[in-house]
């Protein structure tokens, strides 16, 4: 049964919360014309009516307290109560950014802090909050590229290399640079390798983007020599962090020659993504590019600056004349900072680096006892994601990805990222994290098993699939060809 | 590791399966040259008890709006949030999906953002919203592409008087994109945008003029006449607003603006620090498949019931890749959920009412101020906000204030060296006439510490 929407369970007259009255008519104060002429036909509903309306769509999402999510590249780990239990606290929800500064020690501390550790995990040496999300980090980065480029008078280069791998935010930060990209092609190992490199490389080439592990859960084995052809061409090496849950103190960024990294605090430290956000994409950065990193940065406040905290006291310094400016209207989604705070704080070193190897050993846990069900494009050991292709399944039975993808809902997992990367045909790609108990595994597994056996013999079943979902398919060319992004009255 | 579900048995019987012994060996593929011979240094890990602790330590060195009597605007304001708002929002539902791709899995949330789409299109008057923005600052930097992109030209005019974040996101933005920000001079005396200047700055370049109701300053400018003059040279007309006041002033469909962007954490999004905010952006139907971001669309499923989806997602970077409207993809989902929530418990009669006690109170407190001898620093109209002239050094004085426990703010010198004697002061509907009698004398010790 469908779930009314707030418009038409609307009634004129109905409140859930009243205010006391004004005193003044609005017209005593503001000029004519100020005024708007209809009132906004906002829903006029009660508290019971919310709650329940609300209650009644929380139920028909899948969400990761109830949920296996092995959605490759997402990184889909549980979201720790005690983070969130600390986020919500007054001392961090209700601070004003426009607090003095010598009344939100607290929050610049907690910054400092979080800098230190993200560049201490990721072996870089200064770190911005500020970009919201991943895809804002990674255009931050780029945008630092771009200056420090300029910075050197070297404002002829054009072009970024991005494997065809990449996630389909790595093209379009760049475009968003005013770059052009080219498309580097991938090896028959799934790797980027030098000599594909060498053909596209030129002293036109600002940055080369590399996902490590790439987004076939490989790890990219050419890395240092890579990084070499890029910085003697005079370009700069991104790393796009969506994958760094593969690499916690097992292997660091800095140390593979990468001048910028991204990293998605709602994948890697377990904050949660809120059904598509709030994120928060911070970047660690060499010494070199710092002082283009976006303003303010936290620094100590010493001699000669304006706080007066005392000892140890931390201050904004927005004087920072080489900076490409904000990215976010403030300094970031700190209520994001602050759970990955707590999260690194209650894990320590050894737990993150634990956590990567439960993550690493989970996906090449599902590789092995699926490898024989689905076609295994690139079969080598995988690191936090294993990409298996439905293709023989498909020109066979006429059975697809997204066919296994539906019906997977109907034993309550959500469907692993499928089509992607591109160059995988009829890619499902897996990422289980490290929260997941062997047992939600071994279900997974036998769930798989099932359907695949049903492809065969039964392949209706999936066709139609999901049964069992609130909708069943949702016919989104329909939605696409004639769009109804908003609720009219009948 | 605290909360792990792998017991070591887990684990055996994994590494078994794969015929190993230790996990290390899947990590071979790593150079042994790059493979890390230290732990990251950082602090000993907490248990839950001692991280609730050092938790509560190190935001304790912090003062926040439940010590301090905000008085502080400057986009991030302390409105009123009802319960129902935090107790939907924090519901694991809703807080711990993916991006409803699946929507089959996520009609929930396809709804949610289906009705906030409907009542962001309902406060601004534009027929078409998405699923939100990062915040207020980068939908503008957005906005301006999409403008420069939809005319061809590469010029946007901006206020000055326009939030200054917004401006400087905008040109971060922009500029890599080629497209020139050039600001429109305010009037000294009103603090409304100078539109004699902008008359005079606009030409066939011009892709857009960008104001926002009201303007930093908190004075009300006028946009029907901007929006005319912008659409006369042939450009867009972009409004940034505040969405409370839309309860009552003008809502940029009224004065044909062509996009409007807006901070929306007054819609039930706790101060924060600045973050997580939420994007405001709509737009006519004439640039939808510009637009960038996120949208939700209603359709029906193979049943043929009413069933919701993303959709015209040819826009979006993960289909469109270097040729898509804008890079963004996480946005800020679960802020526009809340604000939905928000929207819903006020209603439009709610929200007026916010709207007008916020206004009300603000002139309450410009009356306190001038019998104090203290004078806005414009003449303009505004609503629920003000610049203020304090005598003597305007930071001294905020902290002063702050430690009496009163905030105000921010300050306007760093953005303004003009202006530097200047504080902006907003008043909400949670503010009394006790506390504005309150601000009035300790402004007045404050600003005289002479005496």
């Amino acid at each position: 049964m469908a779930e009314p929407t707030l418009f038409d369970l609307s009634q004129p007259g109905k409140r859930c919360i009243t205010m006391p009255q004004p005193a003044r008519a609005p017209e005593q104060y503001l000029p004519e014309g100020q005024l708007r002429a209809e009132p906004p036909a906002l829903p006029e509903v009660s508290e019971p009516e919310i709650a329940r309306h609300y209650a009644r769509l929380a139920a028909w999402n899948f969400n990761v307290d109830r949920n296996f999510y092995p959605l490759g590249s997402c990184t889909m780990k549980y979201n720790p109560r005690a983070s969130e239990a600390i986020a919500a606290e007054p001392g961090w929800a209700r601070l004003h950014p426009a607090t003095p500064e010598e009344c939100m020690q607290g929050a610049l501390r907690l910054m400092r802090d979080l800098e230190t550790w993200l560049a201490a995990i990721l072996g870089m040496d200064a770190v911005s909050l500020q970009p919201p999300a991943g895809a804002a980090g990674e255009f931050t980065s780029l945008r630092v590229f771009r200056a420090w480029h300029d910075s050197h008078g070297d404002t002829a280069r054009r072009r970024v290399i991005v494997p065809d791998t990449a996630h389909g935010t790595n093209p379009a930060s760049v475009a968003r640079c005013g770059w052009d990209v080219t498309v580097l092609t991938s090896d028959e190992e799934g790797r980027v390798s030098p000599d594909a490199l060498r053909d596209v490389l030129g002293d036109d080439v600002a940055a080369i983007m590399l996902t490590n592990p790439n987004t076939l859960g490989l790890f990219e084995t050419h890395v240092l020599e890579i990084a070499e052809m890029a910085h003697e061409a005079g370009a700069l090496m991104y790393c796009d962090g969506a994958n760094l849950n593969a690499l916690l103190g097992h292997a660091r960024p800095g140390d593979m020659g990468f001048d910028a990294v991204h990293v998605n605090l709602h994948k890697t430290f377990s904050t949660p993504h809120g059904g598509g956000g709030p994120g928060s994409g911070p970047i660690a950065v060499v010494a070199k590019l710092e002082p283009f990193l976006p303003a303010p940065r936290v620094r100590r406040a010493g001699e000669g600056t304006r706080t007066t905290g005392g000892e140890g006291a931390l201050e904004w310094d927005w004087d920072r004349p080489q900076s490409i400016g904000k990215v976010q209207a403030w300094f970031g989604n700190f209520l994001v900072a602050v759970r990955a705070w707590a999260y690194i704080r209650s894990m320590g070193a050894e737990g993150l680096r634990q956590a990567t190897e439960d993550a690493v050993l989970a996906a090449n846990y599902i590789r092995r006892a699926l490898e024989g069900e689905l076609d295994l494009p690139y079969p080598a050991t995988c690191m936090h994601e294993c990409v298996f292709s439905a293709k023989t399944l498909a020109d066979e039975r006429g059975v697809h990805a997204a066919d296994i993808a539906k019906r997977l809902l109907d034993y309550g997992i959500h469907p692993p990222t499928m089509y992607f990367p591109l160059i995988v045909e009829e890619a499902l790609m897996i990422e289980p994290t490290e929260t997941e108990s062997k047992a939600t595994l071994d279900q997974f597994i036998a769930a798989m098993r099932e359907i695949l056996r049903d492809a065969a013999e039964q392949p209706d079943l999936l066709h139609e699939a999901p049964h069992t979902t609130p909708v069943r398919r949702v016919d989104e060319v329909n939605a696409a060809r004639k769009p109804v992004l908003r609720w009219q009255k009948t | 590791m605290p909360g792990t579900p792998h017991s070591d048995r887990d684990r055996r019987e994994m590494l078994a399966a794969l015929g190993i012994d230790a996990a290390d060996a899947l990590f071979a593929d790593i150079p042994q040259s790059l493979r890390a011979t230290a732990m990251p240094e950082l602090p000993p890990p907490l248990t839950e008890m001692e991280l609730r602790d050092e938790a509560r330590r190190v935001s304790d060195l912090n003062r926040n709006l439940d010590d301090l009597v905000c008085f502080a605007g400057g986009g991030i304001y302390d409105r009123f949030i009802p319960a129902i708002v935090g107790s939907v929002a924090s519901r694991p539902e809703f807080v711990t999906p993916y991006t409803p791709y699946q929507p089959e899995a996520s009609q929930g949330t396809l709804e949610a953002i289906f009705e906030y789409q409907t009542m962001i299109s309902e406060l601004t008057a534009l027929p078409v919203a998405n699923a939100s923005l990062y915040d207020g600052a980068t939908a503008m930097g957005e906005a301006v592409l999409m403008a420069a992109d939809a005319t061809g030209r590469s010029r946007a005019l901006m206020a000055g008087a326009l939030a200054p974040a917004a401006r400087q996101a905008t040109r971060t933005y922009a500029e890599a994109s080629g497209v020139q920000i050039a600001e429109v001079p305010w009037d000294d005396a009103s603090g409304q945008t100078d539109l004699g200047a902008l008359a005079e700055m606009l030409g066939d370049d011009v892709a857009c003029v960008a104001l926002q109701q009201p303007n930093y300053f908190g004075c009300l400018e006028e946009m029907a006449e901007a929006s005319w003059l912008a659409h006369e040279a042939g450009a867009l007309f972009i409004a940034m607003v505040e969405p409370i006041s839309l309860g009552v002033l003008a809502p940029p469909g009224e004065y044909a603006a062509d996009i409007a962007v807006g901070e929306g954490q007054p819609l039930g999004l706790p101060p924060g620090f600045g973050g997580p905010l939420l994007g405001m952006f709509a737009c006519t139907e004439q640039h939808l498949r510009r637009m960038p971001g996120r949208v939700v669309g209603r359709s029906v499923d193979a049943d043929g019931k009413v069933a919701y989806c993303l959709t015209l997602q040819t826009r979006e970077q993960h289909i469109r890749r270097a040729r898509a409207t804008s890079n963004i993809c996480t946005n800020e989902g679960l802020c526009a959920l809340a604000a939905s929530v928000y929207l819903a418990a006020m209603g439009p009669q709610g929200l007026r009412e916010a709207a007008l006690l916020g206004a009300e109170r603000a002139h309450e407190l410009q009356e306190a101020m001038a019998d104090s001898g203290l004078q806005p620093r414009f003449g303009g109209a505004f609503l629920n906000e003000f610049a203020l002239r304090l005598p003597g050094d305007a930071e001294a004085t905020v902290r002063a204030l702050c430690e009496d426990g009163w905030l105000v703010g921010p300050t306007l010198g760093r953005d303004y060296p003009e202006l530097s004697d200047c504080v902006l002061v907003a008043a909400t509907e949670r503010r009394t006439r006790e506390e504005i009698a309150g601000l009035a004398e300790a402004l007045q010790r404050a600003a005289r510490p002479e005496d």
